[in-house]
């Protein structure tokens, strides 16, 4: 690890001035992703800004819906009681997120803006353009088992590896901004980008700007929800591919559905033409599969992660059936 | 444990340093700490095979609080590394590589360089400044392109075997053919790898390190130095797992002696996780083939069993894969053949039912594929091949409790309820699969030796220089010491963890309670007899009949020689001593070598598993483990159980997760930490039923145990591999058994 200075603040202003002021350096909320980053080599702040005394730490409800700070750890949003009664899908997501004890200390703006987990990106001895643009892309023909299959560049197929974010798309979530130019904010779904010929950006978060925190407008995804994550071991490890799906259904009619997958894309991949094509069918498992297809539609695997190709519509169905109960 | 103890009533004592390892006292290689100590990291290498061309340290050097970095380039001419020694005459393959000694690349992640400083982070700071220039040569990390391409390592000392006709399973009645595969397997033990150095001068030198064999580390250090024996001194008093990866004296322990003595202060070294994937050796990849052949009822009358496996390019490894193959059924015709292909990868060693638990996995897949052909009952099946005798050696068994086992098991898990039929089980979503495997692993006896020290106050103190990786050796031959001598196991202490106490045996190969148990038995026996002695003519036993005691009037229980004629009649151990004037009374004897004259001994796991696999989306719970053991006589129930219930959480890491991946274009690890190379967590474990067959051996030593530590491993896979074909219908014949195989 290389030396790196380290200042605390106690005001969102003082965060944004000490970032403008040293622009080589970093916020540091839980610090679980971060810190890991900097023992690998693969990121070096030159100070650490310390924003976990910003009193960004609140849930709550407001007329139009749910508000939720920055610095408000992953396990207090899980058990809040508001979050369990009306946005159950969003609890459901974190439970299936990292272990107990990273989601003591993971605050919702550090999961957003958690990088890739992509073993190129992390080991500085292997090419890759995220970490050092024009070194190339170790995984469009390396391992790529838990790589992309949709909106992928032939310079990054790397995903963005987070629970909580796949349930904030679907749920139509918006991220509020705070930056030296003043506040500003943007639907979750538009937050994070595909990586193009510039996969370095992970977001569209610019420099000097710091994440406030989320707001959730209200909605009926109340009963009918469910986050299916298919890993390799029952705890503890990033998901295969993962679905979000929630659904409003008047009798046996859906008159309303969201739905989102993880671990298939650079950024949380929101399936707009399927939810297109359910609302207003009657559920059934036949046209589940039609809508898995649908979702299918240009879809790319790399080797190592054909059987996502498979797993994903299945996936897809499956969250639909157990959500429509 | 504080009712009045009495001897045999108890099946298990608690582990006697549970205290100091939850407390946080008990002290690992990594937690000495000396006036002046400093830090060692090493920088790997970043291609897979070439040569250093150009190395520039002077960043390194200079970067605060650096005392030196140690390259290829200054490093020391070791005596046993020097080109005139005898050693050199010793090609590298049969002596491993000698850390710091030349410029060539032989493995990606290879130490090329030993940056020392004052603080740890000072120390990976620097060692992240070296900068190395490389000419890179073509390298094969590949198994499969090696098995195309390259040639078989020479000289591999497992040797073709046919027993009967060769290849006879093509003319049976029922055959199946099946290639099996098994991935890179890491130890990946909790307590990373470390080593505390400290030197006095040139000559003399004290090592706290990971090890399972003190003797050998004080051997291999003798060697490189050219040191005497008393000069050189290894300290392990604790061991957070090992599996296999603390034999060798690895290069990074080597790295850090010759970093401490160039410096002159006390050195630490503790490697990064990411380093335990290449510098501490991994169980390694394997492909086998097994052709095997029954008549209509199930007779085998052929086996075939071809493994393909790997090393690395600079040193030999084999093991016992095909072993099993031989002799744990009884079928005339058996042929195995065993390749071994070097790689540019670091190198392999043992890990945890080496050899066995690869094989295993291939042949106890095999005896369900083929049982499945034959419409048998798999269980039913293993028995009508019981081999009552060992066809390898022409031996009988020492002791053979195995059908017991498979009895034990299958009553347990209900084995009868299971509808043979594959895919017919269903709750809900999930498919119900019920799987079986069978482990075998030798049993022996090796050499040991144990101190003992009776004290007037009572106290035993046993003493050998045997380490313990986790097993819980000092509870296990506190037990026994405390059984055979008659003592609460609160007046024991056992001492160990350190080359200067009498020599103990190395902790593996399932072979430390066998080795030093029996060293633990002789001295308590002759214990007793000396204690008799001092008594003999003590007035307190005489009676009408009674005038001198022989051991054999006496009964040992509780601390006190009780007269077996008339219990009244007592003395306890402390007072014959005092009575006799003593101050304490000393013995040393120890275990010789193998008894085991004209017998074969082994142990026995037989696994039953019932698994759940989801129809959606492939998961795979596991939702059962049952697992009957004949490891002979159980010295220390709790502790023995814990043996397999670890195995079998390394099994289910095994069949269902594990994995070391390469990518082959840089021979470089790509999951080479705990986020990526996934083992079993918490939430992946059921409840694990353990049965003991508990019957003792009474060739193999005289507390008729057997080994257990290897065997839990070995047959789980496969086990979990059946399961899952009963439970969906589909084979899959390669580890781990991941959801993306089943979808
Ligand atoms: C082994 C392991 C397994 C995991 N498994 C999962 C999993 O299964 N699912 C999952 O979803 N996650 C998983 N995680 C990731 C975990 O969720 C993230 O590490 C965590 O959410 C990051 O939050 P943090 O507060 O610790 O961020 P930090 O590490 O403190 O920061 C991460 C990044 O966010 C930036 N940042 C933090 N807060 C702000 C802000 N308010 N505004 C702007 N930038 C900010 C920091 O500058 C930094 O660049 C896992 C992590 C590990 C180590």
């Amino acid at each position: 690890m290389i030396n790196f200075e380290y200042t605390r603040v106690s005001s969102v202003k003082a965060a944004i001035d000490v970032l403008a002021k040293n622009p080589t350096g970093s916020f540091i909320a839980g610090g679980t992703n971060l810190i890991d980053l900097m023992k690998r080599g693969v990121t070096a702040p030159s100070r650490l800004i310390d924003i976990n005394n910003l009193p960004l730490k609140q849930i709550e409800e407001t007329k139009t819906g749910l508000s939720i700070g920055a610095l408000v750890i992953n396990s207090d949003v899980e058990e809040n009681d508001i979050v369990q009664k009306k946005y159950p899908l969003l609890a459901m997501a974190l439970k299936a997120g990292a272990s107990a004890q990273l989601r003591n200390m993971a605050t919702v703006g550090g999961n957003i803006m958690q990088r890739t987990r992509c073993t190129y990106f992390h080991d500085t001895a292997m090419p890759c353009n995220k970490r050092e643009p024009g070194s190339g892309c170790g995984a469009l023909q390396g391992y790529n088992r838990m790589h992309a299959i949709f909106g992928a560049s032939d310079k990054c197929i790397a995903v963005h590896p987070s629970d909580m974010c796949i349930a904030l798309a679907a749920l139509d979530a918006t991220v509020h901004i705070s930056g030296p130019k003043g506040e500003r904010k943007i639907l979750f779904t538009n937050f994070h980008r595909l990586p193009g010929d510039t996969p370095g950006k992970d977001n569209t978060l610019l420099k000097g700007e710091i994440i406030a925190g989320v707001t959730i407008p209200e909605n009926n995804f109340i009963k009918n929800i469910y986050y299916l994550k298919i890993r390799d071991r029952a705890s503890y490890a990033f998901a295969l591919v993962s679905v979000a799906a929630a659904l409003e259904l008047s009798g046996e009619t859906v008159k309303n559905v969201r739905l989102a997958m993880g671990g298939v894309a650079h950024k949380p991949w929101r399936l707009t033409e399927a939810e297109k094509f359910l609302t207003g069918k009657r559920v059934s498992k036949e046209t589940f599969i039609q809508a898995a297809e649908i979702a299918m539609k240009g879809a790319k695997a790399y080797g190592h992660n054909n059987f996502k190709l498979k797993m994903a519509p299945a996936a897809i169905v499956e969250a639909l059936m157990k959500a429509a109960g | 444990m504080d009712k009045k103890f009495s001897t045999n009533a108890l099946h298990f004592i608690d582990r006697v340093d549970g205290v100091q390892k939850v407390t946080g006292a008990a002290k690992y290689s990594a937690e000495y700490d000396f006036p002046g100590l400093v830090y060692a990291v090493l920088t790997g290498s970043t291609i897979a095979k070439g040569s250093i061309v150009d190395m520039d340290t002077k960043a390194a050097e200079n970067a605060p609080g650096v005392l030196a970095v140690v390259t290829h380039l200054n490093s020391p001419e070791l005596p046993g590394y020097k080109k005139t020694a005898i050693q050199a005459n010793v090609p590298e393959t049969k002596r491993g590589y000698h850390v710091f000694t030349d410029n060539i690349i032989r493995f990606n992640g290879q130490p090329v360089a030993l940056t020392i400083a004052n603080t740890y982070e000072r120390a990976v700071y620097a060692a992240s400044l070296v900068k190395t220039k490389y000419k890179e040569e073509e390298h094969q990390t590949d198994l499969d392109a090696a098995i195309k391409n390259g040639k078989a390592l020479e000289g591999n000392p497992y040797k073709d075997y046919v027993r009967g006709e060769p290849d006879a399973w093509k003319n049976s009645e029922v055959k199946i053919e099946a290639e099996y595969r098994m991935p890179l397997e890491v130890h990946n033990p909790m307590e990373i790898h470390a080593i505390t150095v400290v030197w006095e001068g040139e000559e003399k030198v004290t090592v706290y390190e990971k090890t399972q064999t003190l003797k050998t580390t004080q051997q291999n250090i003798m060697r490189a130095f050219g040191l005497k024996e008393e000069n050189v001194r290894v300290i392990t008093q604790f061991v957070g797992g090992a599996f296999g990866s603390a034999f060798n004296t690895w290069p990074h322990s080597m790295a850090a002696l010759i970093g401490a003595r160039k410096i002159g202060k006390p050195l630490k070294l503790m490697l990064a996780r990411s380093q335990m994937f290449t510098l501490v050796g991994y169980r390694p990849q394997a492909i086998q083939k097994i052709n095997m052949g029954a008549t209509k009822d199930g007779k085998l009358t052929g086996i075939t069993h071809e493994a393909t496996a790997m090393t690395s390019s600079y040193q030999e490894f084999t093991e016992g894969i095909v072993n099993a193959s031989r002799s744990l059924y009884t079928c005339p015709n058996v042929t195995t053949r065993y390749k071994v292909y070097p790689l540019d990868l670091s190198q392999p060693t043992w890990m945890r039912g080496p050899g066995e638990t690869t094989g295993a996995y291939a042949l106890e897949s095999a005896m369900d594929e083929l049982a499945d052909a034959l419409h048998l009952d798999p269980i039913e099946f293993r028995l009508r091949n019981y081999a009552e005798t060992d066809l390898e050696n022409n031996k009988p068994y020492s002791s053979k409790f195995l059908k017991e086992a498979y009895q034990l098991g299958a009553e347990k898990i209900k084995w009868q309820d299971r509808n043979p039929e594959p895919r017919s089980m269903k709750e809900g979503d999930w498919m119900i699969g019920y799987g079986t495997g069978t482990g075998t692993f030798g049993a022996w006896r090796g050499d040991a030796k144990v101190a003992a020290r009776l004290l007037p106050d009572g106290t035993l103190i046993l003493q050998s220089g045997v380490t313990d990786m986790g097993p819980g050796t000092a509870t296990a031959m506190t037990k026994l010491a405390s059984d055979i001598f008659g003592i609460s196991p609160r007046n024991i202490k056992f001492e160990m963890g350190d080359s200067n106490l009498p020599p103990g045996p190395f902790q593996g190969g399932s072979g430390t309670t066998s080795s030093l148990g029996t060293a633990v038995h002789n001295v308590c026996v002759n214990m007793k007899k000396k204690l008799a002695d001092l008594i003999k003519d003590n007035s307190i036993f005489h009676t009408e009949i009674v005038h001198t005691v022989k051991p054999e009037d006496l009964l040992f229980e509780d601390g006190y020689m009780i007269l077996a004629s008339d219990h009244s009649k007592k003395i306890s151990y402390g007072d014959a001593l005092k009575d006799a004037g003593m101050k304490q009374l000393e013995l040393l004897e120890s275990s010789d070598g193998n008894p085991m004259n004209g017998y074969s001994a082994f142990s026995y796991a037989v696994h039953f598993v019932k698994l759940m696999v989801h129809a959606a989306t492939g998961v795979i719970k596991i939702a059962r483990v049952v697992s009957a053991v004949d490891a002979g006589k159980i010295v220390n129930e709790s502790t023995a159980e814990s043996q397999i219930i670890g195995a079998v959480v390394g099994g289910i890491g095994m069949s269902l997760m594990e994995e070391g991946v390469v990518d082959h274009r840089y021979g470089r690890w790509v999951n080479n930490n705990f986020a990526d190379y996934h083992v079993a967590v918490q939430a992946d474990v059921p409840h694990i039923e353990v049965l003991f067959v508990n019957k003792p051996d009474p060739i193999l030593n005289p507390i008729g145990s057997k080994g257990m530590g290897e065997v839990g491993l070995v047959g789980f896979a496969a086990a979990v591999s059946n399961a899952v074909y009963h439970a969906t219908g589909k084979r899959i014949r390669e580890l781990p058994i991941t959801p993306d195989k089943l979808i």
